[in-house]
């Protein structure tokens, strides 16, 4: 694929416009069966269309009579040509999204039992790439006109779609192959902490030090609020410590922790504070002045915390 | 002697909107309704209005209001940070406003959809960009699910319990004393719905040692007042509450809800360091409170409001609470309306008119002889105080 800008990409598909491409042809005549599955499918029990001596289509069937097969065939007789190029091109060049942004549609008769139908398709408009919620893209407006077996139209349809190119994200994550999983929230990262992420992510539990006086301070922050410096170091911490507070979280349940969630702040013996898990530890037992130890966890990919249990 | 602002400006106005689980319209239209009805109140136009103030967290922009409520002009606008520590800041910069020549008549809003629209509790997340200050400060809890208000709270509570030998119970008995001020005020959600201390102790855990009904509630709602000069207010149809005094307070340690790194976390600092000033700004002192209108999203954070604002001495607000001193027909009652816990949960905004109807001797649960009512704004953030006085 290569990479065309919006503009290139007008170009190349412009010459596409106003190509009216046909015949698609229906697999079979208007028949009583289709119009009661139609009308039994939509719940719609208007007597016009099954009479005792006489069927009518629904107008709104219009679109199905020529709809392609399971297999995405259309019917022996119909033309080869690619009705949808312009989108195929446009899809080809990374606007894959495609959205049906509007469907006017006309009716000049009914159809009745035993009518044939085919329809034309004509791409008249492409817009300039426009920039919306869903991301960047082109309306494309298509005109269908759909014939009866005299060759007389009996109804048209004006439709628009937005073929957009989807904003990037994140990929998902490598190893999950069943329903999307939930990830922790990633932390904020910034010139003043990414040295803290960054040191988990090695596996140290960095505290910052002011180089000027000496004073540790967490959670990190670009100042010392005791000499004003911002010049700075960090130490290892052993990640020992004990429970200056704790809470057991029961409720809301948010995804992807488990419950009941025991969080603690603890004083390491550094002499900063620091807030944590607690894992295997009942929540019963946990106590204000316990003795706790970290190990460093890789809990998600990119994302490693400190995690605190009883020490040994 | 900080006096400037001190009886230079009153609360002549108050309105507000039903309070619901889902009212149904924009915040536009509640806060629309609340000034609407706060001018009705006070005998004011729209016209005559030339401040507006409110938090940051209001989504509802002044010129909007202005221009729904009939107003012309505005000369004054401030907007105050950090959820419902926003309480009494908005009457800080009113009555400086005022106070200072700059405006005349200041109208001060919040409205919200807290319950239908963005739950503050959930753990949903609000705006996650990088360079939110929120963000910044969340990323060492986030990560560990430790991101609801309720557990944050948490933290301290258990500390004040460790420290002073308070109980769940005792925080009980402050939910306990809300519910039942609640009970009798027909605007309260928990209106005719009393709860004994055994339904606070048999309540679900929510973050330990946080029951439910030690969390205030979600609401959906609005409140305005209207705050003019005593100058003018003497002319209105209202008894004045004037504004006796009013600060803000943040201190080294404060920090965006997660106060966890000063020397102590049992205590609320800000508190202890403006209350001084609060009462000598005033020229009172706690004995001249009638009532308070303490802000109360968790029920254990009344009782360091109520040792810091000197009403009991440092860790015994649980035995003046055991003694029900906060309870109806006690010494100090304490949120007549019901509280965030009982009426609503609309940011503070509901308490501060609830002294000012204690200040006008029309609240449901009136206390008798009331000439000032403290007031304070949220806890376990950068917050403020004010003590309102009858004019």
């Amino acid at each position: 694929m290569s990479e065309l800008s919006a503009a290139e990409l007008l170009e190349k598909v412009k010459p596409l416009l106003n190509r009216r491409v046909g015949p698609y042809k229906s697999f079979n005549p208007v028949s009583r069966t289709q119009v009661w599955q139609w009308c039994t499918a939509m719940g719609d029990n208007n007597p016009l269309y099954q009479q005792d001596d006489k069927v009518i289509a629904p107008p709104t069937m219009m679109q199905m009579w020529t709809m392609r097969d399971a297999q995405g065939n259309y019917p022996e007789g119909s033309s080869t040509d690619n009705p949808y190029e312009i989108l195929s091109i446009m899809e080809e060049h990374g606007y894959a999204g495609v959205m049906a942004v509007s469907y006017d549609q006309t009716f000049h008769r009914y159809l009745e039992e035993g009518d044939q139908v085919h329809h034309y398709s004509t791409i008249v408009n492409i817009t300039d790439e426009k920039s919306t919620a869903v991301g960047k893209g082109f309306f494309v407006t298509e005109i269908a006109h759909f014939l009866d077996q005299n060759e007389e139209c009996f109804a048209e349809a004006t439709i628009t779609y937005f073929q957009y190119q989807a904003p990037k994200r994140p990929a998902a994550p490598k190893s999950s192959s069943g329903p999307m999983k939930i990830n922790r929230v990633a932390p904020i990262e910034n010139y003043d902490n990414e040295h803290y992420w960054e040191g988990l992510r090695q596996g140290k539990l960095l505290i910052q030090r002011c180089t000027s006086c000496g004073t540790l301070r967490h959670p990190p922050q670009p100042m010392c609020e005791c000499c004003q410096s911002t010049e700075w170091d960090t130490i290892e911490s052993t990640g020992k410590g004990t429970v200056y507070t704790f809470t057991v979280m029961h409720y809301p349940e948010i995804p992807p922790f488990d419950y009941p969630n025991a969080i603690v702040l603890v004083d390491l013996e550094e002499g900063v504070r620091l807030v944590s898990q607690l894992e295997n530890c009942k929540p019963e037992d946990i106590e204000i002045g316990m003795a706790v130890e970290m190990e460093i966890k890789e809990v998600q990919e990119g994302m490693s915390l400190p995690i605190f249990k009883p020490a040994q | 002697m900080p006096a400037t602002l001190s009886r230079k400006a009153a609360i002549v106005g108050i309105g507000a909107t039903e309070f619901s689980k889902d009212s149904g319209r924009t915040e536009m239209q509640l806060a629309c309704e609340a000034v609407k009805a706060a001018l009705e109140d006070a005998g004011l136009k729209g016209a005559d209005i030339d401040g507006m103030a409110t938090f940051s967290m209001d989504n509802n922009w002044e010129n909007e209001i202005l221009r729904q409520v009939g107003g012309k002009e505005l000369k004054f606008f401030s907007r105050t940070e950090f959820g419902g520590g926003a309480a009494c800041g908005p009457f800080v910069h009113a009555a400086t406003a005022i106070a200072s020549g700059l405006c005349d008549t200041v109208v001060i809003y919040r409205a919200l959809n807290e319950r239908s629209g963005l739950r503050f509790g959930s753990g949903q997340l609000m705006d996650t960009s990088p360079l939110n200050p929120n963000m910044i400060n969340f990323s060492h809890y986030f990560p560990f699910g430790f991101m609801t208000p309720a557990a944050w709270i948490a933290f301290s509570a258990r500390r004040y319990m460790h420290e002073y030998g308070a109980t769940s119970e005792d925080f009980g008995r402050v939910a306990v004393s809300m519910r039942d001020f609640a009970a009798t005020n027909p605007n309260a959600f928990f209106y005719e719905k009393p709860i004994t201390l055994e339904d606070h102790q048999t309540s679900r855990m929510i973050a330990d040692p946080l029951r439910l009904y030690d969390c205030c509630q979600e609401s959906d709602g609005a409140v305005a007042f209207v705050v003019t000069s005593a100058e003018k207010a003497k002319d209105l149809q209202q008894t004045p509450a004037l504004i006796a005094s009013a600060r803000q307070s943040i201190v080294k340690d404060t920090r965006m809800m997660t106060p966890f790194y000063g020397e102590t976390i049992s205590g609320i600092p800000e508190f202890d360091a403006c209350a001084a000033e609060v009462y000598s700004m005033a020229g009172l002192n706690p004995d001249d409170i009638d009532m308070a209108c303490l802000y109360d999203h968790f029920s254990p954070w009344v009782l360091p409001q109520l040792e810091a604002f000197g009403f009991c001495d440092q860790g015994e607000a649980k035995d003046y609470v055991r003694d029900g001193h906060i309870n109806r027909g006690g010494k100090l009652p304490v949120n007549t309306h019901g509280g965030q816990l009982g009426e609503a949960y609309i940011h503070g905004m509901n308490g501060i008119a609830e002294a000012v109807r204690q200040i006008r001797g029309t609240s449901v649960n009136q206390v008798e002889n009331v000439n000032h009512v403290l007031v304070t704004a949220g806890t376990g953030v950068p917050t403020g105080a004010a003590i309102l006085e009858r004019g």
